[in-house]
C-alpha cells in the first residue's frame, strides 16, 4: 500500500480498504527500516502521526471529511510545526520548537492530513545537492552514491523511496524542480505569492515559494488545492481567487503553443538528456500541441543576478539569528558583540556564512548600486524576456537540469560550480513564474526532468499539461528499488 | 576583482560573524570566483531599465487599524535561551 500516491490513498481510505492508522503505521515502519540508508528525515513524528491518524479515522467514521482526510505526508523542515522541532537543516535551529504552525501546515492539519515527519534539506535552503545540511547529506534512492538534488533533497528522496506519498517543499532558485528531476518526481513551484509564506523560514523573501513533490501531477493538484490562497498573515500572498486545480486536468492539449528556448539547449547540456527532452516534446506534438523555437536572450545573466539578490535578502533575513530570542546561543559570551558573533559563527554552516557575507557585501556602502540595483535591473530584463515569449507561446519547455544526479562530493570544492546547477530554473524565480518538473525519461538508470514554465497563476494549465503527458507515458511511475 | 583576507574580515564584522584565519583565506578565494560570476551582469545594458524588486508588482495591502495580535510573551519566551522576569538576557551593555 505504500507504493500509492495521494489520489489513490484518498480513494482507498474512502472505500474503507484500510484505515489512516494502518497506512500511517505502514509508512512509519518503512521509514524506520529504510531511512538510515537515505537520511531523508530529520524528525520522525511517530506519536503525533499516530494520534492524527486515529483522529482522522474517528472523523471519517462520524461523517463528512475532506477527501484527503487521513492521508499521510511529510513536511520539509523549513515549515514551522507547533510542538515539533523545526531545524531548517541548521545547528542554529537544532533546539527550535516553533510555538505555531506555518499556514501551509495548518491548512493540511485542518483537512485531516497526517504528518509523518520533517524532511532533511540544505541548511536554510541554501544548496543544490542537500550536502549543506547540519544533519548530513541525503542519498538519492536511485543510486545512494549520488545526491538527491537540493535544497528540498530530503522531501524528494523520501517520496522517491516511498517513505511518504508526497511532501511539501520550497523553491527559491530551483529547490523543488531540480530535486524532482534528480529523483524522478513531479515537482510544482507555484507562482510567487500563490501560497502563503507565513511560518516558512525565510531565505530570500522576494523569491521563496512553497510547493510540493509528488508522484503525479494529479497528486500535486490535490495538494495545491489545500495550499493556495491569500493569507492575511503574509502580505505578499496574492489576493486573487484560487481554483480547483484538479478541474482542468483532463482538458485536451490540441492547439497548445509550446516555446522551446534555444538558450536551454545550448552548450553544457548532456546530449542523452537532451534527446529525452526532445522526445517528450515530440510526445506533446502528438497530443496536438505546436512547437516553436523562442529566445530568452538574457537567461545567461540569471545566475549572476540571483547570486546578488538572494544573498542580499538572506543576509537581512538571517540577521534575526542573534542568540537572544531563540535558536543557538554560544557559551559564556564576554559581551554583546561576542554573543552575536560566536552564536552566529558557531550556529551557521559554511555555505550559509558565505551567502550572508556575499549579501552583506552587495548591500554595503559603495557597492549597493553596482551590485544590488544592477541585479534588480537584470531581473527586469529577465522578466521582460518572459513577457515577450508569452506573447507568442502558452508555455515554455526544456530540461530542468543540464544533467542527471551527480556524485556526492563532486561539486563541493567550488561554490560557483554548484551555483550553476540551477541555470535553467533560477530565471523562473526571478520572474515569479510558476514551473513544474516532471519525469521524462531515464538516462544511465537515472531520471530526467522536463521543466514546464507558465504565465503567472497558470498552475491549473501546467498541471493539465503535466497530467496529459502522464496519461500517455509511464516515466512518472518508475521507482528505484530500495 | 581581488579580495583580501582583510576585506573578508571587514565584511564578516558587518555581518556579525567571526572567521578563523584559515576560513578568511578560503572565503577570499571563493569570493573572487563568485564575484567573477556576478560581474558577468556588468556588461548588460540596463540604463533604460527600472530596478525590479518584486516579480509580482502590486502595492502592499492595508488592513484595518485594530488589534489582532494577542499577548504571547510567555509562549515566545519559553524558547529563548535566557530570560528572566519576562525580559531577554544579554551580556551587560552599560557599565
Amino acid at each position: 500500500m505504500f507504493k500509492s500516491g495521494i489520489a489513490e490513498i484518498s480513494r482507498s481510505l474512502a472505500a474503507g480498504e484500510y484505515s489512516s492508522e494502518e497506512i500511517t503505521a505502514a509508512y512509519l515502519t518503512r521509514i524506520r527500516e529504510k531511512d538510515s540508508a537515505l537520511n531523508s528525515y530529520i524528525t520522525i513524528c511517530e506519536e503525533m502521526a499516530m494520534d492524527q491518524a486515529r483522529t482522522a479515522d474517528t472523523s471519517r467514521a462520524q461523517g463528512d471529511v475532506h477527501p484527503l482526510n487521513g492521508v499521510p505526508i511529510a513536511h520539509k523542515d523549513i515549515f514551522c510545526t507547533s510542538g515539533i522541532k523545526t531545524s531548517c537543516g541548521s545547528k542554529m535551529l537544532d533546539n527550535f520548537i516553533s510555538p505555531y504552525n506555518a499556514t501551509v501546515v495548518e491548512n493540511f492539519n485542518q483537512a485531516g492530513l497526517v504528518t509523518l515527519g520533517k524532511t532533511n534539506m540544505d541548511e536554510f535552503a541554501m544548496g543544490s545537492s542537500n550536502e549543506t545540511s547540519y544533519y548530513g547529506t541525503v542519498h538519492n534512492p536511485w543510486n545512494k552514491e549520488l545526491v538527491p538534488g537540493g535544497s528540498s533533497g530530503g522531501s524528494a528522496a523520501a517520496v522517491a523511496a516511498h517513505l511518504c506519498p508526497a511532501a511539501t517543499a520550497t523553491d527559491t532558485g530551483g529547490s523543488i524542480r531540480q530535486p524532482a528531476a534528480f529523483c524522478g518526481l513531479t515537482g510544482l513551484k507555484p507562482t510567487y505569492g500563490r501560497v502563503s509564506r507565513w511560518g516558512m523560514i525565510a531565505f530570500a523573501s522576494s523569491l521563496d515559494q512553497a510547493g510540493v513533490l509528488t508522484r503525479s501531477a494529479e497528486d500535486a493538484a490535490l495538494l495545491l488545492n489545500l495550499m493556495a490562497g491569500h493569507d492575511d498573515k503574509d502580505s505578499t500572498s496574492i489576493n486573487i481567487a484560487t481554483e480547483d486545480y484538479t478541474a482542468n486536468l483532463n482538458q485536451p492539449l490540441a492547439g497548445l503553443k509550446i516555446g522551446i528556448p534555444v538558450e536551454h539547449f545550448a552548450e553544457g547540456l548532456d546530449a542523452d538528456l537532451e534527446q529525452k527532452i526532445r522526445n517528450a516534446i515530440n510526445e506533446y506534438e502528438k497530443l496536438g500541441a505546436t512547437v516553436k523555437d523562442i529566445s530568452l536572450p538574457n537567461s545567461h545573466l540569471s545566475v549572476s543576478a540571483y547570486y546578488v539578490i538572494a544573498p542580499a535578502e538572506a543576509s537581512a533575513n538571517l540577521s534575526r539569528y542573534d542568540g537572544v530570542r531563540y535558536g543557538y546561543r554560544c557559551k559564556d559570551p564576554v559581551d554583546l558583540a561576542d554573543l552575536y558573533k560566536r552564536s552566529r559563527s558557531e550556529g551557521f554552516g559554511t555555505e550559509v556564512k558565505r551567502r550572508i557575507m556575499m549579501g552583506t557585501y552587495a548591500l554595503s556602502a559603495g557597492y549597493y548600486d553596482a551590485y544590488y540595483i544592477k541585479a534588480q535591473k537584470i531581473r527586469r530584463l529577465i522578466k521582460n524576456d518572459f513577457d515577450a515569449a508569452f506573447k507568442e507561446v502558452d508555455v515554455i519547455m526544456g530540461p530542468t537540469s543540464p544533467h542527471t544526479a551527480f556524485k556526492i562530493g563532486a561539486q563541493t570544492n567550488d561554490p560557483v560550480t554548484m551555483y550553476l546547477e540551477d541555470i535553467y530554473t533560477i530565471a523562473v524565480n526571478l520572474a515569479g513564474l510558476p514551473g513544474i518538473s516532471i519525469p521524462a525519461g531515464i538516462v544511465n538508470k537515472l531520471p530526467v526532468g522536463l521543466q514546464i514554465i507558465g504565465r503567472n497563476f497558470s498552475e491549473s494549465q501546467l498541471l493539465n499539461i503535466a497530467h496529459q503527458y502522464q496519461q500517455v507515458t509511464d516515466w512518472h511511475t518508475m521507482t528505484p528499488e530500495i | 576583482m581581488s579580495i583580501s583576507a582583510n576585506d573578508i574580515a571587514y565584511i564578516a564584522n558587518l555581518a556579525r560573524l567571526q572567521l578563523s584565519e584559515a576560513e578568511q583565506e578560503e572565503a577570499a578565494k571563493n569570493f573572487e570566483n563568485i564575484l567573477a560570476l556576478i560581474d558577468q551582469m556588468q556588461n548588460a545594458d540596463t540604463d533604460q531599465l527600472e530596478p525590479l524588486s518584486h516579480a509580482i508588482e502590486t502595492s502592499q495591502p492595508l488592513r484595518d487599524d485594530i488589534v489582532t495580535e494577542t499577548n504571547q510573551r510567555d509562549t515566545l519566551q519559553k524558547i529563548a535561551p535566557k530570560c528572566e522576569q519576562g525580559l531577554y538576557l544579554v551580556p551587560k551593555v552599560i557599565e
